[in-house]
């Protein structure tokens, strides 16, 4: 198969851009038609977390299929797909400063030192920042090596998310969900190990 | 004209009293009111009201009722804690549709003096069907103001006369493999088992429910009777009972048994003891204001403080949570 050209791949933006909003799209048309649940605020608070976690586990599928596909070029959809995982993330995180806290920052502290899951999810969204933050061209050009040594932090983050989402399941013993998405990112992150070591 | 006789005179217990008849119309003329008032015919038609099992009335207790607005019967009959249909609070409503409340028993036993086996029927019949607006506090942090109809479970412990042995009451919940698909997944070790110190069993706050709403009790939220305890969280209030045990030695409920650290024999609400993975301190009330609506600082036995709080006089509410 011959290389895909970068222009070629960076054709598919929008149709990148219009896959990443549909999530919101999704939940404005459900917020029209009741379907938000007798707790809205649950539900999105919820869904924003599942969706910035598909997006991230999406964002670490692109080497991946850079590698198996044989197109480099692919590499221009994964800053799109990060910065996505990255909305998500910070709605999700929003939802918990504004709604679960109600903007005070004293629960916050206390509830970021107490609660283990939320230890978690506030290191994984702290790290997302970071990298969210050095994703410009700009950024990379200025940290060169260390860029990327600083954007591995995607595979602590990815393994926080799946262990922010297992705790949070817990108290239920319900891991049905933990149990596919860490079984994803095990495989995303094992087959890095693989050819790392082979 | 010749009037036939049809063969068959009512019994005196298929006559309802006038009593009844006029609370009841007292009801319904309320029920029109909370309906203009919270858009029922807005819901009416929906999903929700499909498990509309009839009418069951009963008398307004205003001395056992909160002032709080209700929260819409679509919000409590399809957001519910019902690990038996599901751990997801969507399930309950889709799933308990298969459980059958009918025939039904509850075995009365244990330390009393007249263990007996009732039938649901003869619960209905035991005692005047009030109808009393409770406040309900989950565990995880949210809450409802809710119509129940139904007793005082006093009314029924006294029929069978609890023996000087009797300390505590333990409820066992249905678990009907067939119609129930979350007892397939071992969350909790089924039945479901609650219990009560029997001091607060005969609370007259403690309450046999077998309606909602002046209808009867849909599925997912416990048919055919249930407990109502709210000054408590909401998982002691267990689900469509079978039996009902007095005994001496504190029973270990099945949420004591899946995580002790996290959830004790008490459960009192109470917002200076924290669930160990989360603050207890503010509650989500549901349906209440849109997405600007702070949470509500939790209270204290979930504000029934002046009628419960001397049940535990001289306790450490902490050590015993």
């Amino acid at each position: 198969m011959s290389q895909w050209p970068a222009a070629a791949v960076s054709k598919f933006k929008p149709l990148l851009f219009a896959a990443g909003l549909f999530p919101f799209a999704r939940w404005i048309w459900l917020g029209f038609h009741d379907g938000l649940s007798a707790n809205p605020i649950e539900f999105l608070t919820r869904s924003s977390g599942t969706w910035a976690l598909v997006c991230l586990l999406v964002t670490l599928l692109i080497t991946p299929m850079r590698r198996l596909l044989g197109q480099p070029a692919l590499v221009r959809l994964r800053r799109p797909c990060g910065l996505f995982a990255f909305f998500y993330g910070a709605l999700h995180f929003v939802a918990w400063v504004w709604w679960d806290r109600g903007l005070d920052i004293d629960s916050m502290l206390q509830d970021i030192w107490e609660r283990p899951f939320i230890t978690a999810g506030f290191a994984a969204f702290a790290c997302m920042t970071a990298l969210a933050l050095t994703s410009t061209q700009w950024a990379m050009r200025k940290l060169g090596r260390r860029w990327q040594m600083l954007h591995r932090l995607v595979y602590l983050i990815g393994i926080l998310a799946v262990v922010h989402l297992w705790w949070h399941k817990a108290g239920k013993n319900d891991f049905e969900q933990p149990l596919i998405y860490g079984a994803i990112l095990a495989v995303l992150l094992g087959w890095r190990l693989v050819l790392r070591f082979k | 004209m010749l009037i036939r006789k049809t063969g068959r005179e009512p019994s005196p217990s298929e006559i309802t009293p006038e009593g009844v008849w006029q609370s009841r119309r007292e009801w319904m003329a309320r029920a029109a009111m909370i309906a203009a008032a919270t858009g029922v015919p807005a819901w009416a038609s929906r999903r929700a009201f499909a498990q509309d099992a009839g009418a069951l009335p009963g008398a307004p207790s205003p001395s056992y009722s909160v002032m709080d607005k209700p929260t819409e019967w679509k919000d409590i009959t399809t957001y519910n804690n019902y690990y038996e249909f599901g751990v997801d609070k969507d399930e309950p409503s889709k799933y308990a549709g298969k459980l059958q409340t009918r025939p039904w028993t509850v075995s009365v036993e244990g330390e009393v003096l007249h263990p007996q086996t009732f039938d649901i029927d003869t619960l209905l019949k035991l005692a005047p069907m009030e109808e009393r607006v409770y406040r309900l506090r989950c565990v995880e942090g949210w809450s409802m103001v809710i119509p129940w109809v139904g007793y005082s479970l006093s009314n029924l412990l006294k029929q069978v006369e609890p023996t000087g042995n009797a300390k505590y009451v333990e409820f066992t919940t249905v678990a009907q493999r067939e119609n129930m698909p979350g007892l397939r997944y071992p969350v909790l070790d089924w039945p479901y088992v609650e219990a009560l110190r029997l001091d607060e069993a005969m609370h007259p706050l403690a309450m046999l429910v077998f309606g909602l709403y002046g209808k009867v009790l849909p599925n997912q939220n416990g048919a055919p009777l249930r407990l109502a305890v709210p000054w408590k969280y909401g998982f002691k209030s267990a689900k469509s009972l079978v039996r009902i045990r007095l005994v001496e030695q504190q029973p270990t409920s099945s949420w004591m048994q899946a995580a002790a650290n996290e959830y004790g024999f008490y459960a009192n609400v109470n917002p200076d003891v924290s669930h160990p993975r989360w603050s207890q301190a503010t509650e989500r009330r549901i349906g209440e204001g849109g997405f600007f609506t702070p949470k509500r600082k939790t209270v204290i036995f979930n504000g029934y403080a002046d009628q419960v709080a001397s049940l535990y006089q001289g306790m450490d509410l902490r050590a015993n949570y």
